[in-house]
C-alpha cells in the first residue's frame, strides 16, 4: 500500500497529488484515465488523456473514495482523478474560522 | 508532505491570482509569496553549506519566522525558534540540547547566545540567503520539521518534535486552501517560539491571507495596526485580550476602533468568562473564536466558533449557555476521549483526563520518545469533560490539582466562580503547603479597578456556589498575576512565594 505523504504525478496532464490517507485502492489511482506515477518518473510513451475522464481537478482540494482513500491536489490538471474507472469525489469540509 | 509544499502551493495560487500580492508584512518589510520562496531557497543553501544538523532561531520573529521555517524545511533540517526572553544560561542550556546547530540570532540577543556556537546574525542570514546557491530538498514527510520547547512552567522544558506530516495534516485538515478574500489580513502577535506562532505562519499562508506581524505586543499599537493594514483576523492570548479590552474601553465604545476586524481568536490559556463577555459586548460585529491546542498537537485541536459564541450568549437553556466557557468541538481529523484514572473511557458530563488522537498529534519528545499509547492516543494531562453534543470543557492541568486533606480539588472550578465576583478582575487558585491539611486552598486575587474586596466576602461568594471544601482557606491580593509572555499564569511562582511567606511567618516568635 502506498505511504501517506507520497507524491504522485499524472502522465497525461499537469496534475500532482499528495496521499493524505492511504488505502489499497490508491494502487490504481489514475488521472485522466492513466495511472499516476511517483513524482519525477518518466511518463510511459503513447498515453493520452481519456476524454471521458477530463473534467479536471482543483488545486488545494481533497478527493476521496468510499473506502477511505484521500489525496490532496497540489497542482491542478485537466484529468479527472479516479480509482480504476470510478472518479473520486471532492471532500466537502465545513469551513473553520481562522484560529491562529 | 513537507511544509515546504504549503509555500509552493501558496506561491502558485498567488502567481495565478496576483503575483504582486503581499504575503508578509513586518515593520518595513513586505514580501510576496514568491519573494519568500526565493529567499527560503537561498536560506536553505546557507543552512546546507554550513553543514548544520539543526537550525536555531533566537529573535522576535516577524518575517524571520516563516523564512526560517521554510529555509530549514528546504534544507531538510529541523528548526527551533527559542524564547528570546530566556536568561543567557537558560538560552544556552536549550541550545546545548540540540545537535550541531546553526544559530540565527537577532542582534539584540547575540551576546546572550555567545560565541560557543556556529552563529549568524538575522540580517546577515537574509543577506547570505540572497546570494546563496538555492537548495530545494523535499524532506521526508515523517522527518522532524520543527522542535519546540514547552514553556517549562512546571518542570524542565521538554523538546516536542513535530514532523512535516504532523504540521501539514493540521494545516490541510483545518484550513481551506486559498480560501481568503483578496483583502484579508491576519495580525500575528504571538511569539515565534510558541506553537500558535508556527501555526499562524503556515495556515495563513496556505489560506492566502496576508500576514501582518507585530513583534512586540502593545495594545495601542495592535489597535492602530488593525486600522493601518485592514486587518480582518487576529489571534491573542488572554493577557493581550485583557489589555486590548482596556484600550477599547477608553475609546469609542463600538467597532469604530477596529472597523475591518471580522474574527478575533483567543487561546493559549484559559480566559475568564467576564473578560470574554466584556470583549463580546465591546465588539458586537466581531466573530470570536476560542482555540484550544497544545504544542504536542501542532496547535488547535478544538474550536468554539463565532456562531457557538452567539448561540451560547443568547441561550436560555443552561446547557447551551455554559458552552461559552467551553473550547468548542474538535477540529476535523481529531478524536477525543475522556478517561478515568483507571483508564476507562467516560461518558458525557463525566470529568477525567483528556486523550486525543489524530495525524496532527505528535506526542514525541527528544530524549523521551513517544508517549502515545498502543492505540495512538496522547495524554494531554488536562482535566476535561464533554457535554452531550461533544462540546469540550477544559478544567485546568492535572498537575495543578490541589490535594487538601486527601480530597482532590481542581482550581479551575473555584476560579470560574471567583472571577464572576464584580470586585475580582482576575484570579488564580493554588495549593500552599500546610502542616495540618497537606495543602490549603489559596485564592490569589487581582481586584477590579478601584475595588478593595473583603476576603470574607469573596470566601462567602464561593461558599454560596460550591461545596464547603472548595472555599478558599486564604485570600491574598496582588496588583497583577505573574504570567509568561503567552499569558500562562506561573502558578509555581505563586506557590513558592506563599510557602516562603508561610515559613517566615511560622518562624517568627508568637
Amino acid at each position: 500500500m502506498i505511504k501517506n505523504g507520497s507524491r504522485l504525478q499524472s502522465q497525461v496532464c499537469d496534475t500532482q497529488v499528495i496521499v493524505v490517507r492511504s488505502a489499497d485502492g490508491l494502487d490504481d489511482l489514475r488521472a485522466g484515465g492513466a495511472p499516476m506515477v511517483p513524482i519525477g518518473s518518466e511518463p510511459t510513451a503513447g498515453l493520452t488523456l481519456d476524454p471521458a475522464l477530463s473534467d479536471g481537478n482543483l488545486m488545494g482540494k481533497r478527493y476521496v473514495d468510499d473506502a477511505g482513500a484521500e489525496v490532496l491536489v497540489t497542482k491542478a490538471g485537466k484529468g479527472t482523478l479516479s480509482i480504476g474507472a470510478t472518479p473520486l469525489s471532492i471532500k466537502e469540509a465545513k469551513p473553520l474560522p481562522a484560529s491562529d | 508532505m513537507s511544509i515546504s509544499m504549503l509555500l509552493e502551493m501558496a506561491q502558485e495560487a498567488a502567481m495565478s491570482a496576483d503575483p504582486e500580492r503581499t504575503a508578509v508584512v513586518s515593520d518595513d518589510i513586505r514580501l510576496t509569496a514568491r519573494d519568500l520562496s526565493t529567499l527560503a531557497d537561498g536560506g536553505a543553501g546557507v543552512i546546507t553549506s554550513s553543514g548544520a544538523r539543526h537550525v536555531v532561531y533566537v529573535g522576535t520573529g516577524g518575517a524571520m519566522l516563516p523564512l526560517m521555517l521554510f529555509s530549514a524545511a528546504r534544507a531538510s533540517v529541523p528548526v527551533t525558534p527559542l524564547n528570546y526572553r530566556l536568561s543567557t544560561d537558560g538560552l544556552r542550556a536549550l541550545i546545548d540540547r540540540l545537535p550541531d546547530p546553526l544559530v540565527v540570532v537577532d542582534d539584540e540577543y547575540r551576546d546572550a547566545v555567545g560565541d560557543g556556537y556556529r552563529v549568524i546574525g538575522s540580517a546577515d542570514f537574509v543577506e547570505a540567503a540572497r546570494a546563496a546557491q538555492p537548495v530545494v530538498e523535499f524532506a521526508d514527510p515523517d522527518s522532524v520539521a520543527v522542535v519546540l520547547f514547552t514553556s517549562g512552567t512546571t518542570s524542565r522544558p521538554k523538546a516536542v518534535e513535530l514532523t512535516h506530516n504532523n504540521l501539514t495534516s493540521y494545516v490541510t485538515g483545518t484550513v481551506e486552501f486559498d480560501s481568503a478574500d483578496p483583502g484579508d489580513a491576519a495580525l500575528i502577535c504571538v511569539p515565534p517560539y510558541h506553537i500558535a506562532g508556527v501555526g499562524a505562519a503556515l495556515s495563513n499562508l496556505y489560506a492566502g491571507r496576508k500576514m501582518v506581524y507585530l513583534r512586540h505586543f502593545d495594545a495601542g499599537k495592535w489597535v492602530r495596526l488593525v486600522g493601518d493594514e485592514g486587518v480582518t483576523s487576529a489571534t491573542v492570548v488572554p493577557t493581550m485580550l485583557d489589555r486590548i479590552v482596556a484600550v477599547l474601553e477608553e475609546g469609542p465604545a463600538d467597532n469604530a476602533a477596529l472597523p475591518t476586524l471580522r474574527t478575533l481568536a483567543y487561546g493559549g490559556s484559559k480566559v475568564g468568562l467576564p473578560l470574554v463577555r466584556k470583549a463580546l459586548s465591546l465588539l458586537p460585529d466581531v466573530g470570536f473564536v476560542n482555540a484550544y491546542g497544545l504544542t504536542e498537537t501542532s496547535s488547535t485541536i478544538a474550536v468554539l466558533t463565532p456562531d457557538d459564541h452567539r448561540t451560547a450568549l443568547a441561550a436560555t437553556d443552561d446547557a447551551v449557555a455554559r458552552r461559552l466557557g467551553s473550547v468548542g468541538q474538535p477540529v476535523p481529523g481529531i478524536e477525543v476521549q475522556i478517561r478515568a484514572d483507571d483508564g476507562t473511557a467516560l461518558g458525557p458530563d463525566e470529568t477525567g483526563e483528556l486523550f486525543v488522537r489524530g495525524e496532527q498529534v505528535s506526542g514525541r519528545y527528544t530524549d523521551i520518545g513517544s508517549v502515545l499509547d498502543a492505540d495512538g492516543w496522547f495524554p494531554t494531562k488536562d482535566i476535561a469533560s464533554l457535554d452531550a453534543d461533544g462540546y469540550l470543557f477544559i478544567g485546568g492541568r492535572s498537575d495543578d490539582t490541589i490535594i487538601r486533606g486527601g480530597e482532590n480539588i481542581a482550581p479551575a472550578e473555584i476560579e470560574d466562580v471567583l472571577v464572576e465576583h464584580p470586585n475580582v478582575h482576575d484570579c488564580v487558585v493554588v495549593g500552599a503547603d500546610d502542616p495540618e491539611w497537606g495543602q490549603i486552598i489559596v485564592a490569589v486575587v487581582v481586584p477590579s479597578a478601584g475595588a478593595s474586596p473583603d476576603p470574607d466576602e469573596l470566601r462567602e461568594h464561593v461558599r454560596g456556589q460550591l461545596r464547603g471544601s472548595r472555599t478558599p482557606d486564604r485570600v491574598v491580593f496582588r496588583d497583577e498575576l505573574p504570567t509568561n509572555a503567552t499569558g500562562k499564569v506561573l502558578r509555581r511562582e505563586l506557590v513558592s512565594e506563599l510557602n516562603a511567606e508561610q515559613s517566615t511567618a511560622t518562624k517568627e516568635p508568637a
